[in-house]
């Protein structure tokens, strides 16, 4: 059995979360069908939104159910900026590629002017900056997006000031690696809309959810039957919506557990290899997420030796065609191509344990070893 | 042993981490993306190190049952081959790309890595042998002569060798994409690529006018007479008829063949068929990929193309330059072109041809 230290790509679905999909696999009815069968998964998907508006702190009518948290975030991105006559977007320079990649295309095609927000060296961003600008430019600004929590480095971001610094220009926050992880409110965070994304809770892949103000009415990515408010058409993917709420409330996630894992496993890290640095160390970071660079290594270098030794852990960045790239998280926060290539990202999840957190630092040294003999560079 | 398989995305790749599988090896299989820019796909035959490729090769490794990863060798792959390529035809000369690439990428950056990385080896869907004699490895013909890379892998040291696998060498090609379907290697009946993978288009010509610029220059008959005009002295090849446009005919009326290129004056000489005879041939930057050769005369072969003829010489070593005595003289030699010389199926060594007479 490997050592699995990779949950914010994706972690293993909660058993009850399974269990429940699996019930709901084997029911017939759309819901959108208005028969006996129809109505019955009408019903498991609105108690599902129930639960999830709870547990985001929301109204059920503010959560639209997408294909995924990439889908929930070009909703935002492209909707929010569509609704707008304005051509300003303003994104952290960190955002996830479902972020950055739509406020790209939007500058490509569609006449938008991208201003990304710088952060400094440990992964926050520039406030100072952000206020500079919506003073000097703030009525030529569609919209403003940051992240609630970096998918690389874990940095929270400080979005009730962003929101406050925001007037009345509509605030988005990609909130899928915060969600269940640290506390979050979306009525008291104030943000016009927030990403989530199942797979990252314990749920499955393939179901997200933009969290979207009461009667906001944006334009819809998937113009079809106009399922979810006229903003998001396609049949519900009722049994993963049911697993996603049953994953959301089974509070297997022990934020102090885990994050007391990751800080044991970052102090044997420091130990073993003290040149090594824990990015974004100093912010205020989520539980489980720890970004270590490790000098004089290539980090497909030491992700091949890991994976050889049966642990799992990311290296960021990679092209289409599977090339590993510098991080742009990283580079944002000062380091060199190098250096940000020389990084590796770990990330515990609900079900880690002591034993994974000292199996992995058992194989560490003799990988940063062979990876510092192996890098040319 | 722990190896590398360096896997392409074709047939023959696959079917060598296949067979060093089942010989006991445990095997690891690397993509090696070489261009800057791999977001391209392929067109007909051509190219390499495309997206399509290198799910090729991951789909392969899946149904070997191996781990796979993407090595990103695309900067020592520009600095070691693409740029040599350029500067051996700035200066007149025509390289081979293929053993570069062997020399500086698949039998070195690779194979360094992965032995620091704790593997034994590298292995690859070359078609050529080695065999463990009395004074080590060494690098043998395959036996399927169509096919034979042993030319291109003339630049390897023994110790590179020693590091790497040919489990390909014995078999004719027409079997190994027989073993591929048969193992369920979905690319089986993939083309096989021809050309420089670095020229997906295939024209070499207009690739090297883009780069190198295509200033006209005189075609100058061997008396040094200007009887022409060419659009770039790199676009030409040594032994090349058609595509002069030469409108002044030779005094005797017999067709006219490029000669030289001298880069210096942008200078293309042309002459007649019998001036492009040579039967010595000196290189530079001797390789031995076994025992070293001496200043002894010995006799052997011959091989100045990726598939040409075998041709019987004697040769020797001056302490500076390999240089061979061909019995029969051979046409259209140019500069920086590799000569192989062979002991029977034995690869001794290689150099790059700087002179020839």
């Amino acid at each position: 059995m490997g050592v699995y230290l990779d949950h914010a790509a994706t972690t293993p679905i909660f058993g009850v979360a399974a269990d429940a999909m699996h019930d709901a696999l084997l029911k017939v009815g759309n819901p959108s069908s208005l028969h006996t069968e129809g109505r019955s998964t009408r019903k498991a998907v609105e108690d599902a939104r129930e639960v999830i508006a709870q547990a985001i702190n929301c109204l059920p009518s503010e959560v639209i159910f997408t294909g995924s948290g990439t889908e929930a975030d070009n909703a935002a991105i492209k909707g929010l900026y569509w609704k707008s006559d304005k051509k300003v977007i303003l994104i952290s320079a960190i955002e996830h590629q479902a972020v950055l990649d739509p406020a790209r295309w939007l500058v490509a095609h569609e006449g938008a002017e991208l201003i990304e927000i710088p952060v400094d060296n440990t992964g926050v961003i520039d406030l100072a900056f952000l206020k500079e600008v919506i003073a000097k430019r703030g009525n030529e600004i569609a919209l403003i997006s940051v992240m609630h929590a970096n998918n690389e480095t874990g940095v929270i971001q400080p979005i009730a000031e962003v929101v406050n610094l925001a007037g009345d220009i509509p605030v988005h926050t990609d909130a899928i690696q915060s969600f269940t992880k640290v506390p979050l409110s979306y009525k008291d965070l104030g943000v016009t809309s927030l990403a989530l994304s199942a797979h990252k809770v314990g749920g499955t892949l393939g179901i997200g959810a933009l969290i979207l103000r009461r009667a906001y009415e944006i334009p819809a990515l998937l113009h079809g039957g106009g399922q979810e408010r006229e903003i998001r058409s396609g049949t519900l993917n009722a049994p993963a919506i049911v697993a996603f709420a049953v994953a959301v409330t089974s509070d297997q996630f022990d934020a102090s557990k885990v994050k007391e894992l990751r800080l044991k496993f970052e102090a044997g890290v420091l130990d073993a290899t003290p040149d090594a640095y824990i990015n974004g160390a100093s912010a205020e970071r989520l539980p489980g997420i720890s970004n270590i660079t490790f000098p004089g290594t290539q980090s497909d270098s030491l992700l091949l030796l890991m994976d050889g030794e049966k642990v799992s852990c990311s290296t960021g960045a990679a092209c289409s065609a599977g090339v590993h790239r510098p991080s742009h998280v990283l580079l944002a926060m000062g380091h060199s191509e190098i250096t940000a290539q020389s990084s590796l990202r770990f990330s515990l999840g609900a079900s880690s344990t002591q034993a994974d957190v000292d199996f992995a630092l058992s194989v560490l040294p003799t990988v940063i070893e062979r990876g510092r003999a192996a890098n040319k560079k | 042993m722990k190896i590398i398989a360096a896997m392409s995305g074709g047939v023959d790749s696959a079917v060598a981490a296949a067979r060093a599988v089942e010989a006991g090896h445990e095997v690891i299989g690397v993509h090696l993306a070489l261009a800057s820019n791999p977001q391209k796909y392929r067109s007909g035959a051509r190219g390499c190190c495309t997206i399509e490729d290198s799910h090729d090769a991951r789909r392969a490794a899946d149904k070997i049952g191996i781990p796979f990863y993407i090595w990103d060798m695309a900067e020592e792959f520009h600095d070691g081959v693409v740029e040599n390529f350029l500067a051996e035809y700035a200066a007149g000369r025509t390289p081979n790309p293929c053993l570069r690439c062997n020399e500086k990428i698949k039998f070195a950056a690779v194979l360094d890595r992965a032995k620091a990385m704790g593997f034994d080896g590298v292995v690859t869907g070359h078609y050529a042998r080695t065999e463990i004699g009395p004074k080590g490895k060494t690098l043998h013909r395959a036996v399927d002569p169509l096919k034979d890379q042993s030319y291109v892998l003339a630049v390897l040291t023994t110790e590179q060798i020693n590091g790497a696998i040919f489990p390909l060498g014995d078999t004719e090609k027409i079997d190994i994409r027989k073993e591929a379907e048969a193992r369920g290697l979905a690319v089986a009946q993939k083309p096989d690529s021809h050309d420089i993978c670095f020229v997906p288009s295939g024209d070499n010509a207009g690739w090297l006018r883009d780069r190198l610029g295509g200033e006209v220059g005189p075609i100058v008959d061997q008396s040094g007479k200007k009887i022409g005009e060419h659009k770039g002295a790199y676009t030409y090849t040594i032994g090349q008829r058609k595509g002069l446009g030469l409108t002044v005919p030779a005094p005797d009326g017999s067709p006219r063949f490029v000669l030289k290129i001298e880069p210096v004056s942008n200078t293309v000489v042309v002459g007649a068929r019998e001036d492009l005879a040579v039967s010595k041939l000196l290189g530079e930057k001797t390789i031995w990929c076994g025992p070293a050769v001496g200043s002894g005369a010995q006799r052997g072969f011959a091989q100045v193309r990726a598939h040409g003829s075998a041709l019987p010489c004697t040769y020797y070593y001056d302490g500076e330059k390999l240089i061979a005595e061909l019995d029969d003289p051979l046409l259209g030699i140019a500069n920086g072109q590799a000569l192989v010389i062979y002991d029977g199926d034995r690869v001794v060594g290689s150099a790059t041809i700087c002179e020839s007479a």
